[in-house]
């Protein structure tokens, strides 16, 4: 069971949460000038980390807001939560 | 290879069963081999089987970076079935549940298939109307399949409950009679022993850290113990797809989650068959040991631990016992996770990869167990002809860019 600090109420249980998947996918400006290579790989292709991993939750059954996690998978371990927009840490982007 | 009878069980048991030799040579690796597969899974284990008995190439090397029977071939809840419901997975998964039927007689090792049938329970309207529509399609492409109403469910699954009062009542099932369970260990063990028999070098402990690759083209992998050589390199891992693409500079559209199982205590016969609910999500069957083994979907999150969260066991759990009123108050004796990579389709992906002689095998989702021999099967003929079965083809990676998905979610008779 994940204990995730919920930068609005505090900390809560997962079962609060939708995990949202891998953050920091910026949507194409201009999606029609894209080949079918670019666009598979925005909409389908993922980093999968193993170790430190950038990604994003919403807190579906509390404040309803997203907010993006820095989670260990291996260890689920979160070091860092923190506004959407904002930029991930080093050794993650 | 000693081979397995009736009579040489007799006469060894006479012996005290003192005079079986290894199963499996623990083999080191040599330098340079036709085909290396990497993972010694159940996957990878029957590609290497039928690389050797299919096309004449023996000259193959598994590596397998813990043990056999270490992964997910051991952490599944054995059930086989083909009721899936586009033609390109109902072909796939029939094509290994026929290989399933003679698998026992082919590898002349007893994978204890039992075809006990499995019911996929349907609790609303437009359930009733998903399972009826796979019915028809599953006879249409000549997979067995049966519409039972309340009163045939629960005359095929006695203790099953299906009061009409509940939240989510029992408003029929669909019944694959050929369906059920094979023992996992076996399949690894089975598959391994035929494999060495045709000369297939099975390395254990030997983790793949690298490919070699130059313009375009593999050559070799490096390994925990050494550069291995090789013009043809297969990935068969389930879990850790993506960590292998990176090493080989691709990506890979997996996500990998844990997938949690886990058994009760062992009780007398109580249930023979498979019993599977999409909507209140649990599925069970009853092992020949008497434990009820009980399995139910994904951790919602990526994760490479190998371990499950608490709130998804607890709500199989709560399904579990409105399903079946009896196991309320059953001790559950061990749970464990396996890491599955699911697809965006919740199909896998069997074929070549944007390196020249490097195949991918991997995102079978939850659902990898059941195609075990078929994949296999099928894996090994792309190997061999360097072109894609034509089951393997409609899996192939590029249907990511083309947009010709085979879309398996909810379509497959569970969710994903």
């Amino acid at each position: 069971m994940l204990l995730i600090n919920c930068p609005h109420c505090g900390p809560r249980d997962e079962t609060e949460f939708h995990a949202g998947g891998e953050a920091h996918i910026a949507r194409p400006e201009k999606p029609e000038d894209l080949t079918d290579a670019q666009w598979a790989d925005y909409l389908f292709m993922r980093k999968n980390t193993k170790g430190w991993f950038a990604e994003r939750w919403v807190h579906a059954a509390g404040c309803r807001r997203w907010f993006n996690v820095e989670r260990h998978t291996v260890t689920h371990e979160i070091r860092r939560i923190y506004p959407m927009g904002d930029a991930p840490s080093d050794d993650i982007a | 290879m000693q081979r397995f009878s009736a009579l040489s069980l007799f006469t060894k048991g006479l012996r005290g069963h003192a005079g079986w030799s290894r199963q499996w040579r623990a083999a080191d690796p040599k330098d340079s081999y036709d085909v290396v597969i990497v993972g010694g899974g159940g996957h990878g284990l029957a590609t290497a089987y039928y690389l050797a008995r299919n096309h004449g190439i023996t000259n193959v090397a598994v590596l397998e970076k813990g043990w056999l029977g270490g992964g997910n071939v051991a952490r599944n809840t054995t059930i086989v079935r083909s009721n899936y419901l586009w033609d390109e997975s109902a072909a796939l998964y029939e094509h290994a549940l026929k290989l399933w039927e003679g698998l026992s007689q082919d590898l002349n090792y007893n994978v204890m298939l039992s075809q006990r049938g499995v019911l996929n329970l349907a609790h609303s309207l437009q359930e009733v109307r998903d399972s009826r529509r796979r019915v028809y399609a599953n006879q249409l492409n000549g997979v067995d399949a049966e519409w039972l109403d309340p009163a045939g469910v629960k005359d095929f699954c006695p203790i099953l409950n299906v009061d009409k009062s509940q939240r989510y009542p029992v408003l029929g099932a669909t019944l694959q009679r050929r369906a059920g369970t094979a023992r996992h260990d076996a399949v690894a063990w089975g598959f391994a022993r035929a494999a060495d028999a045709r000369g297939v070098d099975i390395i254990e402990n030997c983790e793949v850290t690298g490919f070699d690759i130059a313009n375009g083209r593999v050559t070799g992998v490096q390994t925990s113990r050494g550069r291995i050589k090789a013009p043809k390199v297969a990935i068969v891992v389930a879990g850790h797809g993506s960590v292998m693409a990176e090493k080989a500079s691709f990506r890979l559209p997996l996500e990998s989650h844990p997938l949690q199982a886990l058994v009760s205590e062992p009780i007398k016969p109580v249930l023979d068959c498979v019993v599977m609910s999409n909507a209140v999500h649990v599925y069970v069957s009853q092992s020949d040991k008497g434990e009820l083994v009980i399995g139910a979907g994904i951790d919602t999150y990526n994760s490479y631990a190998q371990r499950g969260s608490l709130p998804v066991i607890t709500g199989q759990m709560g399904a579990l016992s409105v399903l079946f009123p009896m196991f309320s108050r059953l001790k559950m004796m061990r749970n464990w996770g396996g890491i599955v990579d699911v697809s965006p389709d919740a199909s896998p992906i069997i074929g070549k990869t944007p390196i020249d002689g490097l195949f991918f095998n991997g995102g079978w989702g939850t659902g990898g167990f059941k195609a075990t021999p078929g994949s296999g099967h099928i894996f090994a003929h792309t190997i061999a002809h360097n072109e894609p079965h034509p089951l393997a083809a409609p899996f192939n990676l590029d249907r990511f860019t083309t947009g010709a998905l085979v879309d398996e979610h909810g379509a497959a008779a569970v969710a994903h």
